[in-house]
């Protein structure tokens, strides 16, 4: 059973709609001892990082995903604001984030931004920069959704699963032992999302 | 390679599929779920479903009706249509919208936008800035479904909502509405380059050509309505389509290509 975290900020329908169109079963949770005894937990989000690190806190996740992540190697997979606070800080509202990542959350660089708008928000192709059971390196076409102003940045260059581009390159995925996190929205990428979910339910990291 | 978003709009009314030219009387087109289900199928970029009337009559958003909508659907969707406040927003995205787009509240209440993007990220609220022609004068920003008049120019209006936290701003030339006379391009230039988040340009589309040359004139995404509910731009004829990415790739070549000579 995969748990959608509910942390009060987020698209949560869309992203049961989703798992269940491929084929998974999963319930949407804001329970502590629900999320600390998944077998497979979707952290998804839309908004702010500051805020959505104090909902976190407040309701009594962070250390139930701690636990389940950390401790018991649950297969995870961050979505958008989900993936961003897998890292250590984030410039919007200046708060720290999960740490899960030696990673940090900056806005797009205006001066870098060659005309292309802030925030990003469109269908991009990404490229893999490693071979994952999630996100395999097999050369077909990968294109997803993107909504976002902010994107990560990693100090560990094997964690980084795949790069886009907008206005400069940046980190649209990330990965290490049971935890991968995506940028974009497989929940609203069409056949490419659904197959990438369809890897998540199935995926057992080693 | 990024690429350029192509936006169907739906328009709907008390449940229905609805198509409306200048604002004007609506005509019926047919069952909205039918019609997602055709585009999902057709793998669009983005979906715009908008309650043409809400705002004017004082509805709410048709919750019934938005969260079967967005169950059929796995691409982005943004809703616009008689959302007042944050609650109101709250529920549409808990719908599994991901975009609520305000229009009337925004010129009633710039700081609606401004609580939205605080709660929800600036990327989640679109400004709708619907611009009138009137016979004299300039071009005029209105409000409830053109029956009001905001007072203000485009540009203004537009650097407003971009100030109030706007993460896009959807520039809907109504004179243009259902004529297949294209974008008014001159409009989609204006604004685009006075602000820094993406402009949308909606209203006349006819062909590809109009979407390329609205992209072209600067605007981030291109929307239209009759182009995609009817065959061939030919009003007697509703037929749901959508060009393919290898299509839409092609007609922004060919026209970069022209720019180039």
């Amino acid at each position: 059973m995969t748990i959608i975290v509910d942390y009060g900020l987020g698209n949560l329908a869309s992203v049961e709609n989703m798992v269940r169109k491929a084929g998974g079963d999963c319930t949407i949770s804001s329970s502590p001892e629900e999320v600390a005894s998944a077998s497979r937990l979707i952290l998804p989000g839309v908004g702010h990082f500051a805020k959505g690190m104090e909902q976190l806190r407040q309701r009594g996740l962070q250390e139930a995903l701690d636990q389940a992540v950390l401790r018991d190697g649950k297969p995870i997979l961050g979505i958008c604001l989900g993936m961003q606070l897998m890292a250590r800080s984030s410039e919007e509202g200046h708060a720290t984030g999960l740490g899960w990542f030696k990673a940090d959350v900056v806005r797009f660089v205006q001066e870098r931004m060659a005309g292309a708008k802030v925030p990003h928000m469109g269908w991009s192709e990404v490229t893999v920069k490693k071979d994952h059971p999630v996100l395999p390196m097999d050369g077909l076409e990968e294109r997803f959704y993107f909504v976002h102003a902010y994107h990560m940045v990693c100090e560990e260059p094997s964690d980084v699963l795949a790069l886009c581009e907008h206005g400069y390159p940046f980190v649209c995925a990330v990965a290490r032992r049971n935890i991968v996190g995506v940028q974009f929205h497989p929940e609203k990428s069409h056949r490419f999302g659904m197959a990438l979910m369809e890897r998540f339910i199935q995926w057992q990291p080693a | 390679m990024k690429r350029v978003r192509v936006i169907p709009v739906l328009g709907i009314d008390q449940g229905r599929l609805v198509k409306t030219v200048r604002f004007g009387e609506p005509r019926y087109i047919g069952d909205p779920l039918m019609a997602i289900r055709i585009f999902n199928d057709k793998e669009v970029d983005e979906l715009l479903i908008t309650d043409i009337r809400a705002s004017k009559a004082g509805r709410g958003p048709d919750h019934e009706l938005l969260r079967r909508m967005a169950g059929e659907c796995f691409m982005p969707i943004g809703y616009a249509g008689g959302i007042r406040s944050v609650d109101d927003a709250k529920r549409v995205f808990d719908l599994g919208i991901e975009k609520v787009g305000v229009c009337s509240a925004f010129l009633d209440r710039p700081a609606l936008v401004t609580e939205l993007a605080a709660s929800y990220g600036s990327q989640s609220v679109m400004v709708s800035i619907d611009v009138d022609k009137p016979l004299f004068g300039g071009l005029r920003v209105v409000g409830r479904s053109g029956s009001r008049s905001a007072k203000r120019g485009p540009v203004q209006v537009a650097r407003e909502a971009a100030d109030a936290g706007a993460g896009e701003i959807l520039l809907h030339a109504i004179y243009r509405e259902g004529t297949f006379k294209g974008y008014d391009l001159e409009l989609v230039a204006e604004v685009a380059a006075a602000v820094q988040v993406p402009v949308v340009a909606l209203g006349g589309a006819r062909d590809l050509n109009d979407l390329a040359a609205a992209i072209g004139a600067g605007a981030s995404a291109v929307a239209a309505s009759s182009m995609f509910v009817y065959k061939r731009n030919d009003v007697r004829s509703i037929l749901i389509n959508y060009p393919s990415p290898g299509a839409v790739d092609q007609a922004f070549r060919e026209r970069s290509g022209r720019a180039a000579v």
